[in-house]
């Protein structure tokens, strides 16, 4: 990249003295007409200088309108023009600025550059834009050098640094300007100064600058160390490469010859049949590796086959020579500064990344527990299995995505989706409780599949009337994007509402359960229901209620993980058994179990996938056996409730 | 609601195929074996539709060597033994001549033994991580090198990417397509410390950690892209993170070649415009042939509903095979088998599709950009490329071929000249 | 009857249904022989005896989930874990001998006679080319040898079941918590089999069980009558075997603990000698039913342990009727041909004139419905039409409940 550029330059300057320094833009763009409408990131380079060299006013104007698809091309005639899309068609302007009518959308080839294309004009314009009046332009061309950075960006950032008004393009600027400094100066004192000048900085783009100076590559050589090298470490075969690795440098350095390979040495023997035998051995004996080095040997002594490297040579030519590891930065003060800023770093970033993991885990744990806290009331409080809170979930998600449908405006949309959403899962809920699970208290084997033949219709329900594509459940504008604490850790603000909303909810069940006289006539209902009808209490409508209440949060629970992940039918699925391992493994009954649960089964899946970060599936597994194997242990789960309390 | 629509549609098609069955009139059966229930019935039942709309095209059209086209309908369930069941019965109870069908590379594996065993004839659409040809299955889908290899390319010579991460869900598909890829990308000089791999399930939707994991890989200052062969659903968590997270596709871009229209009609894609998707076909390709087809699908399935590529691959499955029965004047599989070699089909997004000897077709290669209107921009279209069954990147496959015209192999090993296995791999 | 004639009377007398089982059984059997295409008539096509082939394995894993709720007391969820693991072990070697037959013969055109690292090297990356590997895991080591994998059909899941239950009842998990910890575990084994670095070809799973190595020109037509026959082979030992399991003292015990776990481990049983052993052996008949399963299928892969999958086999058991083996085998039949039957798209869609019941979308609500029906309504299941039948009722279950798990069913034992 930096290399084509700079050559690029180079040929230019050549060229300018033949070209007419005055060729205005529209030349320029109808000489390489064809390259303009198909254009490709290793042939347009030079038109795109030739256009940012050419000095004509309008250069930058057509560049910037090339590059946002604003340029199109009449087919009639291959004129360029400046295009707006209208209702019927394309507004145009020439490429002055000036109006040049109206043409149907089927006359105008609208130009689409490509990503890579885009990136060469953007870069091409950083000379226009670095001290342009605008202060969104002169941040778009730091963004691009940012992206791109280039030798050649140095100067005219350095220029421009003096003229900068604006306090935080300003520091952007000066920030950039080191970053560029400690690449491409020339002098080597400046550059260890700005390396040394940064710190223990955690910005990617430092770690980005830096990490190039230090790339290494492996030499094999006879005899001494080459002179002149910028050496990182010298290797040792066996230690630091395995001999197989420093006999591959060698062979690909041209110093030894290549091993044989299996196909090859079968190729060989192939070749060489005579009689039914191979060197002396027959073929129909050739059924072992054994016999086949043989008959090789046998050829290799007739001559009939290249001497091919033995594991003794291998082994000698590896000792015969020396392996190293050499920067490609010719400057070892400029590596070695890099190397010290860049351990520095790295102690921080991997104190950084275990925040940022320890917030991935709190935010999954957070979720885990939204989605089960309806559980542990109906489960945990009312001991009964309803394997359909997975689906009241989904219920929720899709309420939410009905209400989307009518309410266009997001915030408002989830404002009455959240009530909603209570509302419709708080109705099912009274109404399964009533048509079936108050039928089945006292078989709780038979509600866990009652209830599962109500999830599986409900799913299936669910399928047929908003078919099995995904719904899109989009977040208001605010809730986009993310917290970011450093380039390192940051987390989405929806996984900071969800966190909320979780706290939110457990701040509510205690106050329910603990302050309210609802709570208290729960409490009394699932302790003993016969002594609390005598006192007084309707223990059906405490269940009903109960139930209703459990099934509404589910319903509430349902929007918030819709909001972060999808709404499909089968999103209750996906939550069902983490949710009943959640409240079981964090002890039935106690909210603060289900919140330890959560939080335990959060920080093991994440820990597990630092572990093995490219299986994210073996994370899963392993954090599913590490909770069969903790129930085994501890089958009352983290917080055991003792005494009366504990049923059974 | 839509779905309520296309339901009483697909009731109503049921019943007028009942109909049909009853009238005792003999037809040409063709045998849809498409999931209509079960995970994959979001993708599958699409296709059916698209098989019952150039069915009845057809009949429109006078039918088939003067009889009519019947489809045959049946569901196996996103389940992939029942595919095999279902296909056996298509071919020996109710004696389709033709079948189209499958969606999931493991589905067809288990549909193979049974076509090879009956001498069936299967239509098989999707993108596909290739290392098959069957001598009784015509892949209309994208081979890798017609969809993988390209878009790699475009990565490194047009973006200028110098560090990969291979994300895809953990299936046959992504695994041999990332392998392929790496094997590559090694071949390109990318050195293998500089391509990060990650297999998620089915469904994933916890993507902060990955997501930051891709960001970090920026850290040596070389340009990252992101290669996805994330399936289905769990795309929507993946660029909602990637939108929440930031990443802009000038920085990070993301070609995916499981997204299309359809699965992006589940998100708000204004976050994502910019990043890439590569298919064979985009709903937005400016031809007249393909704005007829919108048209006649809009008029056929309803207004609201999308194309895509693998729609676009029955499509031309279903030209091809019926000019191979009009040119064998049968539809028996043998004489219909030999004469789709060389056949040719426009596609939908111009030039023409011609049927090779390995049963796979010559498609061009078009990269897409995500539009705020969950529309790809083509921001680049090759000239056909020529499927390969077996991969030239692999060191096993490299060495084989597969002919069923000359050689009449799908497995043939060019160094030692010979034909491995007639039957497939399954 | 006194106590004297119950335990004088044999085994066959005290069960007359038994008898009446194997006759049915091997009617049908006889039926189908002579309605096949291979040995008969040709009037039920291949697919259909495939079809009922599999039913009787999954009857017959139907009557070991029997045992285990109905008898035992204990929901597992996770039964269909060791069906998928016994389907696993019969097909690696189906696999492995298939594809050697196919290596070996391919590499004896090559001049050169194979060497055994060559015909590994081949079969390796035949099976696993296919999901980008090529290195046979080392989990494949017996893959080789038809019975040592046979041997691991029975070793494998019953030594899952032995561990996994040996835990669980040690630590006294019982109830719907043991159902949970079930269904964890089949979910956590699909979840490491989905994985491709589980060895089994992750999600693609083994496939092509269906052609039977060195046989390779026997038609399926034969083969699915002669896995017809070996299914309802085991499908009549299983049901033999398990009736004597349930009718002797091993039966009366096992169905105390289900009643009353609490009063048996005070009369000095080993409660948890006798959950583990039934737990075991449930887990072993599943195995055998799952690796006769499978080679019908024609592919297993991991979505068959999906925890669905169980609750499905107990959907099963409940709605044949619980607490009687005949009626596991009559709920798995029955449930599993009208599923099929439903969704094979030849059921008649019903026009209600607004709208049209179609039913491939509806089967499953229709499923979920009637199982809550079942539950609510008929404990007793289909089985329970036999009572009406032979003019027995049961006891009247109003009233004081009867123990702790309630769900149990009492009819028999109050019969004898």
């Amino acid at each position: 990249m930096r290399q084509l550029f700079l050559s690029l330059v180079t040929a230019l300057l050549v060229a300018l003295p033949g070209l007419a320094l005055a060729q205005s833009a529209v030349d320029i763009l109808d000489a390489n007409r064809a390259l303009v409408e198909k254009p490709t990131r290793a042939k347009i380079a030079p038109v795109i200088s030739e256009l940012a060299a050419s000095g004509d006013p309008v250069a930058a104007t057509v560049l910037a309108a090339w590059a946002e698809k604003g340029l199109g091309l009449r087919k009639a005639d291959g004129t360029f023009f400046l295009i707006e899309k209208t209702a019927d068609g394309w507004a145009l302007r020439d490429l002055t600025g000036a109006e040049a009518g109206v043409a149907a959308s089927s006359d105008i080839v609208e130009l689409r550059p490509n990503a890579g294309v885009r990136g060469l004009i953007a870069t091409a314009l950083v000379q226009f834009t670095l001290s342009d009046p605008d202060p969104a332009k002169r941040a778009a061309a730091l963004v691009s050098i940012a992206r791109d950075p280039e030798a050649a960006h140095l100067e005219p950032l350095r220029a421009s640094l003096a003229t900068e008004v604006d306090p935080a393009l300003k520091a952007q600027k000066d920030r950039l300007e080191r970053l560029l400094t400690l690449r491409f100066d020339t002098d080597s004192a400046a550059r260890v100064a700005a390396i040394e000048g940064f710190g223990s900085d955690l910005g990617l783009d430092l770690r980005a600058a830096l990490n190039p100076l230090l790339a290494t590559s492996r030499v094999a050589y006879a005899g001494d160390l080459p002179g002149g090298a910028n050496v990182a470490r010298v290797l040792v075969p066996g230690a630091d490469l395995s001999e197989a690795e420093a006999y591959d440098l060698l062979v690909a350095a041209g110093m030894a010859p290549a091993r044989l390979t299996v196909e090859e040495a079968r190729a060989a023997l192939l070749a060489n049949v005579v009689d039914g035998a191979v060197g002396g051995v027959p073929v129909a004996e050739l059924g072992t590796q054994a016999a086949r080095d043989r008959a090789y040997t046998a050829l290799e002594a007739a001559g009939a086959v290249p001497a091919a490297a033995t594991d003794a040579e291998v082994a000698a030519a590896v000792a015969a020579h020396g392996f190293a590891e050499v920067y490609a930065e010719p400057d070892a003060q400029v590596t070695a500064a890099a190397k010290a800023a860049l351990d520095g770093i790295a102690l921080k970033v991997g104190a950084m990344q275990t925040a940022d993991l320890a917030l991935d885990a709190v935010s999954l744990a957070s979720i885990y527990f939204l989605a089960a806290i309806g559980l542990a009331i109906t489960f945990g409080v009312m001991r009964v299995i309803n394997m359909a809170h997975g689906e009241f979930i989904m219920m929720g998600a899709y309420t939410g995505y009905v209400v989307q449908l009518f309410i266009t405006n997001y915030t408002l949309s989830i404002l009455v989706a959240l009530p909603l959403a209570f509302a419709v899962t708080f109705a099912a809920g009274v109404a399964m409780e009533r048509l079936v699970i108050r039928h089945l208290y006292k078989r709780p084997l038979e509600t866990l599949l009652a209830t599962f033949g109500i999830s599986i219709a409900l799913q299936q329900i669910a399928k047929n009337i908003f078919g099995t594509q995904a719904r899109p459940l989009t977040a208001p504008a605010w809730l986009d994007g993310a917290l970011t604490f450093n380039d390192v850790v940051s987390i989405s603000y929806i996984r900071i509402a969800i966190f909320v909303l979780a706290m939110l909810f457990l701040l509510f069940f205690l106050w329910l359960m603990k302050r309210t006289r609802l709570g208290l006539e729960v409490r009394a209902v699932t302790q003993n229901p016969t002594m609390a009808a005598s006192m007084g209490i309707n223990p059906d409508r405490i269940n009903m209620l109960t139930f209703g209440l459990g099934s509404g949060i589910a319903g509430i629970a349902g929007v918030a993980i819709g909001l972060f992940a999808k709404v499909t039918s089968e999103l209750g699925s996906d939550y069902i058994v983490q949710s009943f391992m959640t409240v079981v493994v964090g002890g039935v009954g106690n909210i603060w179990g289900t919140l330890a649960g959560a939080f335990l089964i959060g920080t093991l899946q994440k820990g597990i996938e630092w572990l093995n970060p490219s299986n994210t599936l073996a994370a899963q597994t392993y954090m599913i056996l590490f909770i069969i194997l903790f129930i085994q242990f501890r089958p009352r789960g983290i917080i055991a409730l003792k005494g009366r309390a504990a049923g059974d | 609601m839509n779905g309520i629509k296309g339901m009483m549609l697909g009731g109503a098609m049921g019943m007028a195929l009942a109909g049909a069955a009853l009238a005792q009139e003999e037809t040409i059966k063709v045998g849809v074996l498409h999931s209509l229930s079960g995970t994959m019935a979001i993708s599958e039942t699409t296709l059916k539709d698209t098989m019952l709309m150039l069915i009845e095209e057809q009949n429109a059209k006078g039918g088939l060597l003067g009889k009519k086209l019947e489809a045959v309908v049946v569901d196996p369930a996103s389940d992939w033994p029942l595919f095999a069941e279902k296909a056996r019965e298509l071919l020996t109870v109710s004696n389709v001549d033709v079948m189209f069908g499958c969606w999931t590379s493991v589905s067809r594996k288990s549909v193979l033994p049974v076509i090879e065993e009956l001498n069936g004839l299967l239509f098989y659409p999707v993108q596909y991580e290739g290392e098959e040809s069957s001598k009784n299955v015509f892949y209309t889908g994208a081979a890798p090198n017609q969809q993988a290899i390209p878009a790699t390319d475009y990565f490194l010579e047009e973006l200028g990417v110098e560090k990969f991460a291979l994300l895809g869900t953990d299936y046959v598909y992504p695994r041999t397509t990332n392998n392929i890829l790496e094997s590559y990308l090694i071949s390109k000089g990318i050195p293998k410390e500089d391509i990060f791999v990650n297999y998620t399930p089915f469904g994933h939707s916890d993507w902060s950690k990955i997501v930051a994991d891709v960001v970090a890989l920026g850290a040596d200052g070389k340009k990252v892209g992101v290669i996805s062969t994330i399936n289905g659903d769990a795309n929507i968590g993946f660029y909602k993170e990637l939108a929440a997270a930031g990443v802009s596709a000038d920085e990070i871009p993301v070609v995916a070649f499981s997204v299309g229209e359809e699965e992006l009609s589940g998100l708000d894609t204004s976050n994502l415009v910019g990043h890439l998707a590569a298919w064979n076909y985009f709903q937005s390709a400016e031809t007249p042939e393909n704005a007829a087809f919108i048209e006649k699908w809009k008029a056929f399935a309803g207004a609201d509903r999308v194309t895509n590529d693998p729609m676009e691959a029955h499509v031309i499955g279903f030209n091809m095979w019926v000019q191979a029965v009009e040119k064998a004047g049968t539809t028996d599989v043998d004489a219909v088998r030999e004469a789709m070699y060389g056949l040719e089909v426009p596609n939908l997004t111009g030039g023409v599709a011609k049927m090779l000897p390995n049963h796979h077709l010559t498609k061009p290669v078009l990269i897409g950009e995500i539009r705020a209107d969950g529309q790809f921009d083509i921001i680049s279209q090759t000239e056909p490329v020529a499927g390969d069954a077996w991969t030239d990147f692999l060191p096993e496959s490299a060495v084989l071929e597969a002919d069923w015209q000359t050689l009449g192999c799908g497995m043939y090993n060019t160094e030692t000249k010979t034909c491995v296995q007639i039957k497939s791999n399954y | 009857m006194t106590r004297q004639s119950f335990t004088e009377r044999s085994f066959l007398a005290k069960n007359p249904s038994v008898l009446w089982f194997i006759l049915i059984l091997a009617v049908f059997t006889l039926g189908v022989t002579v309605l096949s295409e291979a040995y008969g008539v040709a009037f039920l096509s291949t697919s259909f005896v495939k079809t009922l082939g599999k039913t009787l394995c999954l009857c017959l894993v139907a009557l070991a989930m029997d045992l285990i709720w109905g008898y035992a007391g204990i929901l597992s969820l996770g039964h269909m874990a060791f069906f998928a693991l016994g389907g696993y072990m019969l097909g690696m070697w189906l696999m492995y001998a298939r594809t050697e037959e196919i290596v070996v013969a391919a590499l004896a055109q090559g001049g050169l006679p194979a060497t055994p690292e060559e015909v590994r090297q081949g079969i390796a990356v035949q099976i696993f080319g296919v999901v980008g590997a090529s290195e046979l895991p080392a989990i494949w080591a017996f893959a080789h040898s038809f019975w040592a994998q046979m041997a691991l059909v029975v070793l494998v899941p019953g030594g899952l079941a032995l561990v996994f239950g040996w835990l669980a009842f040690r630590s006294r998990v019982t109830g719907v918590y043991l159902s949970i910890l079930t269904q964890a575990m089949t979910l956590a084994l699909a979840l490491y089999l989905f994985q491709n670095d589980s060895g089994l070809r992750g999600n693609n799973g083994l496939s092509g069980l269906q052609n039977l190595p060195g046989l390779s020109d026997a038609s399926q037509d034969a083969v699915s009558m002669w896995f017809f026959w070996g299914s309802a082979l085991a499908l009549g030992l299983g049901y033999v075997l398990l009736s004597w399991v349930v009718s002797g003292k091993f039966g009366s015990v096992i169905r105390a603990i289900r009643d009353d776990e609490q009063r048996v481990r005070f009369l000095g049983y080993s409660v948890e000698g006798y959950k583990l052993f039934v737990f075991t052996l449930t887990a072993v008949i599943a195995a055998i039913a799952g690796a006769l399963y499978y080679p019908q299928a024609g592919i297993i892969n991991p979505a068959e342990l999906a925890p669905i999958a169980s609750i499905y086999l107990a959907v099963w058991v409940a709605i044949g009727g619980r607490g009687r083996l005949y009626g596991a085998v009559i709920g798995a039949a029955f449930v599993s041909l009208l599923s099929s039957w439903f969704t094979g798209g030849r059921a008649p869609s019903v026009p209600l004139g607004f709208y049209t019941v179609n039913w491939v979308d509806w089967w499953l609500v229709l499923l979920g419905l009637s199982f809550v029906l079942v539950t609510l309504f008929a404990p007793k299941g289909i089985g329970g039409l036999f009572d009406l039948w032979q003019g027995l009722r049961g006891p009247d279950r109003k009233g004081a409940p009867l123990g702790p798990d309630d769900g149990a069913l009492m009819e028999k034992e109050a019969r004898e």
